[in-house]
C-alpha cells in the first residue's frame, strides 16, 4: 500500500431537525424562544430532535485508490462528502488530506446566466480551484471537448439544457487534482454524458489519481472502484472489495435490488392519483429473483394503488444498462388501461422474454402515467426501481454459442439464422 | 468492451499525471468548528484569483444586464445632489463650508454611495451565493470581500464627474491635506467591511437582516452628514455622530478634496476606533460561524 491519501478518524455529523427547519427563522422567533428558555430556567429543553447523519465514520485510502461510497438514502454518504470536501464542519472525529483536492459536488457550479460560454469556463474553473493561467492553457482544449465552439461567446442563458451541461462537465474533466471527491454527478445529463462521465472518472483512476465517488449507480460503482463502502444510518456496515460490496448492498434490498416495498404510503413514489406500492423481479413462477438466467424469461412485477376512479392510467418500464442506457421503453397497451382505470390496486408484470438481453446489471425504472394529448404525464417515475443480475450459465445453447469471452452489445437475441449450401 | 471504453475515454480527456499546477500542496486537516475564529492569510493568498474572478464576475454581469450601467452609476448620486441642492441649499440654506452646494454635496455622495451600495449587496452576499457555500469549498469571507471592491469602479467614475465638477465651479483643494483623501476612503472601506462581514453572516441564520438594511439606508445619510457640515451641529451632538465612522469619512473626504473645515481630530480618532472594532467584531463573527454555513443557509 502506498502513501496514505486520506484518514478519517471517527467522523460523526449531528444535525438538528428543528434547525434545518428554522433556517429561515426570524430574529423574533430566536428571541422570543431564548426568552421562553429563560423563563423556564431550563437550557437543556430543546424542541429541536437530533440526528447523527455520520456516526463514527474511520477509514484510510491510499494514494491511487478509487473508493466508492455508497448506501441508501440518508445513509450519510453526501454527510461524509461535504465534511471531506470542507463545505461542512464534522461535529466530531477528524480527518486528514494530503494533496490538492478537487472537488465535484455538481456540474456547472457557479455558473451565470448572462456570462458567455468562454466566461464561465474562467469563473466555474477558478471556482473548481484552477488557476488562470491553467484555465486559458487548456481553453481549447476544454470549448473543443464541449462541443460548443459555435456559441463560446453566447450568454449560457441561451444554451439548451444539453449544452450546458456539456460546457459544465468539460470544464470539470480538466480538473487536475490528486485527489478528486465526487458525488452524484453522473445523475444529470443524458446517456451519452453519464458515458462521458464515467470514461472520465475511469481515466483518473487509472492515471493514479484518488478519487472518492458517491453514486447510486451500482453498476458504475463495481465498474469503476477498487474498494467500496457501504453506509448505513451514518456507519460503515462495509468496508471491501467494490464487487462483494455492491452485491452484499444489492441482497439487502437496501439499494435497487430485486424485491423493493414502500410500506409507507404517503411517502411512496406517487401522487394523489396513483401510489407506487412495490416492485420486484420475478421468474415465472413468480418466484423472487437476482440473478437471471440470459435464456429465461423475466418478469418485472408493479403494484400501485389507484386511489380516485375516473383517469386512465398505464404503467411503464424503462430498463436501463450498466452504462446508463437506455436499453428500451416499454408501456402495457393492453386495451384495458384506455378506459378511466377504477381505484384499487393493481399488479402489472411486464414479461421480458428470455434470450434478448446481454449479460450484466440492468435496473428498471418504473412509472405510471396518464396521456393527455399530446402530454405525458408521469405520475411517478421511480429510477432504479428494481435491478436484476443477467447470467450466462455457459452451457452453449445462447447467442455466445461455447465461445466463453466478453460479448458486447446491449442485447443478445438469439436470431434465427437460414444457412443454405451452395 | 470496459478496454475499449477506457481507450476511448483516455484518448478524450487524458492527460498527463506530471501537469499538475503547484497548489495549496500540504495536508488539510478537518477538525471540528470551534468557536473561535481564525485567519489564515496563507489560505487566504491561495484564493486571491478567485477573489477577482469574484469581482469581475458582478461587474461584468451588471454591465451586461444593464446596457448604459456607467450611465447609472453615475444618475443616481448625481440625481440625489440636484434635489439636495434645491432643497437644502436653496431653500434651507445649509452651511456648505463656502463651498458651492452641488459640489459640497455631490463629493459627501460619492463615499456614502460607495458605503450604502457595498453593504446592501454585501449583506446578501452569502445567501445570494448559496449554491456557491453549499457545493464547493473556498474561503466564504472572499464573498463579502468581493461586494466591497466591486463599488470602487463606481466610485471611481462618481470621482471623475465630480473632477469636472470642481473644474466648472472653480473649487479646488486647499493644500497637502489631499494626499489624505484616500485615507477616509480606507477607513469607508474597513467600515462597510466589518459591518458586511457581521450582517452578512447574520442574514444566513436570521433573514430579517435583508429587510431591516434600506430602512437604515433611509436615514443614515442625514446621520452621516451628507447635506451638512458638522460644525453647524452643537458640539455634544458631533460627538454622538462621529459614533458614526461615516461622518468622519465624509467630513474628512470633503476636507481633503473641497477645504471645507476639518473635522475634529478627537472625533475623527473615535470614528477610526469604532470602525475597528466593527471591523474585529465582524471579522470574529463571520469566522466563528462560517463553519455552519452551509448547514444553516
Amino acid at each position: 500500500m502506498g502513501d496514505l491519501a486520506i484518514t478519517a478518524d471517527g467522523l460523526a455529523k449531528r444535525y438538528r431537525i428543528g434547525e434545518f427547519q428554522a433556517s429561515y427563522g426570524t430574529l423574533r422567533d430566536s428571541l422570543v424562544g431564548a426568552v421562553k428558555r429563560i423563563g423556564r430556567r431550563d437550557h437543556s429543553a430543546r424542541h429541536h430532535e437530533e440526528i447523527w447523519a455520520l456516526d463514527g465514520v474511520s477509514f484510510e485510502l491510499a494514494e491511487g485508490e478509487v473508493l466508492g461510497l455508497i448506501g441508501g438514502n440518508g445513509a450519510g454518504k453526501s454527510t461524509l462528502l461535504r465534511i471531506l470536501t470542507r463545505i461542512t464542519a464534522p461535529t466530531r472525529g477528524s480527518a486528514e488530506i494530503r494533496g490538492r483536492v478537487g472537488s465535484l459536488l455538481e456540474v456547472g457550479t457557479g455558473f451565470h446566466p448572462e456570462l458567455t460560454g468562454r466566461e464561465n469556463i474562467y469563473l466555474n474553473g477558478a471556482i473548481l480551484g484552477m488557476k488562470r493561467r491553467e484555465i486559458s492553457a487548456k481553453l481549447g482544449e476544454i470549448v473543443e471537448f464541449s462541443g460548443v465552439e459555435r456559441f463560446i461567446d453566447t450568454p449560457v442563458k441561451r444554451y439548451s439544457s444539453g449544452m450546458y451541461v456539456r460546457l459544465a462537465f468539460s470544464v470539470a474533466a480538466h480538473l487536475e487534482p490528486e485527489i478528486l471527491l465526487v458525488d452524484e454527478v453522473l445523475a444529470v445529463g443524458d446517456a451519452e454524458f453519464q458515458r462521458r462521465c464515467l470514461g472520465r472518472m475511469e481515466s483518473l483512476g487509472e492515471s493514479g489519481r484518488t478519487v472518492i465517488f458517491v453514486s447510486h449507480n451500482m453498476q458504475a460503482v463495481a465498474q469503476l472502484c477498487d474498494r467500496a463502502i457501504l453506509l448505513e444510518q451514518g456507519k460503515v456496515v462495509l468496508d471491501g472489495d467494490s464487487g462483494d460490496v455492491v452485491a452484499r448492498y444489492l441482497q439487502s434490498g437496501l439499494g435497487s435490488g430485486s424485491n423493493r416495498v414502500w410500506p409507507d404510503d404517503a411517502s411512496a413514489p406517487g401522487d394523489d392519483l396513483v401510489r407506487l406500492r412495490w416492485a420486484r423481479v420475478v421468474d415465472e413462477h413468480g418466484g423472487l429473483l437476482d440473478a437471471v438466467d440470459v435464456r429465461r424469461p423475466v418478469g418485472l412485477q408493479i403494484a400501485f394503488r389507484v386511489l380516485r376512479a375516473g383517469v386512465p392510467v398505464m404503467p411503464k418500464l424503462k430498463l436501463v444498462d450498466k452504462r446508463g442506457d437506455v436499453a428500451f421503453n416499454a408501456f402495457d397497451t393492453s386495451p384495458r388501461w384506455r378506459q378511466p382505470s377504477a381505484s384499487g390496486e393493481y399488479v402489472a408484470t411486464a414479461w421480458i422474454p428470455g434470450n434478448l438481453l446481454n449479460e450484466g446489471l440492468y435496473s428498471a425504472d418504473v412509472a405510471v402515467c396518464s396521456i393527455a394529448a399530446p402530454k405525458l404525464h408521469q405520475h411517478f417515475q421511480e429510477r432504479a426501481a428494481v435491478a436484476f443480475h443477467v447470467q450466462d450459465p455457459g452451457e452453449g445453447d445462447s447467442a455466445r454459442g461455447t465461445f466463453t469471452g466478453q460479448w458486447r452489445g446491449v442485447l443478445r437475441p438469439l436470431l434465427e439464422w437460414t444457412v443454405e449450401t451452395r | 468492451m470496459a478496454a475499449e471504453f477506457n481507450r476511448v475515454a483516455a484518448g478524450e480527456a487524458g492527460q498527463p499525471a506530471s501537469a499538475r499546477s503547484s497548489g495549496l500542496d500540504r495536508v488539510i486537516r478537518i477538525r471540528p468548528a470551534t468557536r473561535w475564529p481564525r485567519l489564515d492569510l496563507r489560505e487566504l493568498w491561495h484564493y486571491h484569483e478567485l477573489l477577482g474572478i469574484f469581482v469581475w464576475r458582478d461587474l461584468a454581469v451588471r454591465y451586461k444586464q444593464a446596457s448604459i450601467g456607467i450611465v447609472w452609476a453615475i444618475f443616481q448620486p448625481l440625481l440625489i445632489a440636484v434635489v439636495y441642492t434645491v432643497i437644502f441649499g436653496r431653500f434651507a440654506k445649509f452651511d456648505s463650508g463656502g463651498v458651492y452646494y452641488g459640489v459640497f454635496v455631490f463629493a459627501g455622495l460619492l463615499p456614502w454611495q460607495y458605503f450604502s451600495s457595498s453593504l446592501s449587496t454585501g449583506a446578501g452576499c452569502l445567501v445570494a451565493n448559496a449554491n456557491l457555500v453549499t457545493k464547493v469549498y473556498f474561503p466564504r469571507v472572499l464573498l463579502p470581500v468581493a461586494t466591497i471592491v466591486t463599488p470602487i469602479v463606481d466610485l471611481v467614475l462618481g470621482f471623475v464627474v465630480l473632477l469636472g465638477m470642481m473644474a466648472w465651479f472653480d473649487e479646488w483643494p486647499g493644500g497637502p491635506q489631499i494626499v489624505l483623501a484616500p485615507a477616509f476612503l480606507l477607513l469607508a472601506a474597513v467600515t462597510v467591511l466589518g459591518l458586511v462581514l457581521g450582517l452578512s453572516a447574520i442574514n444566513v441564520r436570521y433573514r430579517d437582516v435583508a429587510y431591516a438594511i434600506p430602512v437604515f439606508m433611509q436615514v443614515l445619510p442625514l446621520l452621516s452628514g451628507v447635506p451638512f457640515t458638522l460644525g453647524a451641529l452643537p458640539a455634544h451632538w458631533q460627538w454622538i455622530l462621529a459614533c458614526n465612522p461615516m461622518t468622519t469619512v465624509i467630513a474628512g473626504w470633503r476636507w481633503a478634496v473641497l477645504d471645507t473645515p476639518a473635522p475634529d481630530a478627537g472625533q475623527a480618532g473615535l470614528s477610526v476606533a469604532v470602525a475597528l472594532v466593527l471591523l474585529a467584531a465582524g471579522l470574529a463573527y463571520f469566522r466563528s460561524s462560517e463553519p455552519r454555513f452551509a448547514d444553516n443557509i
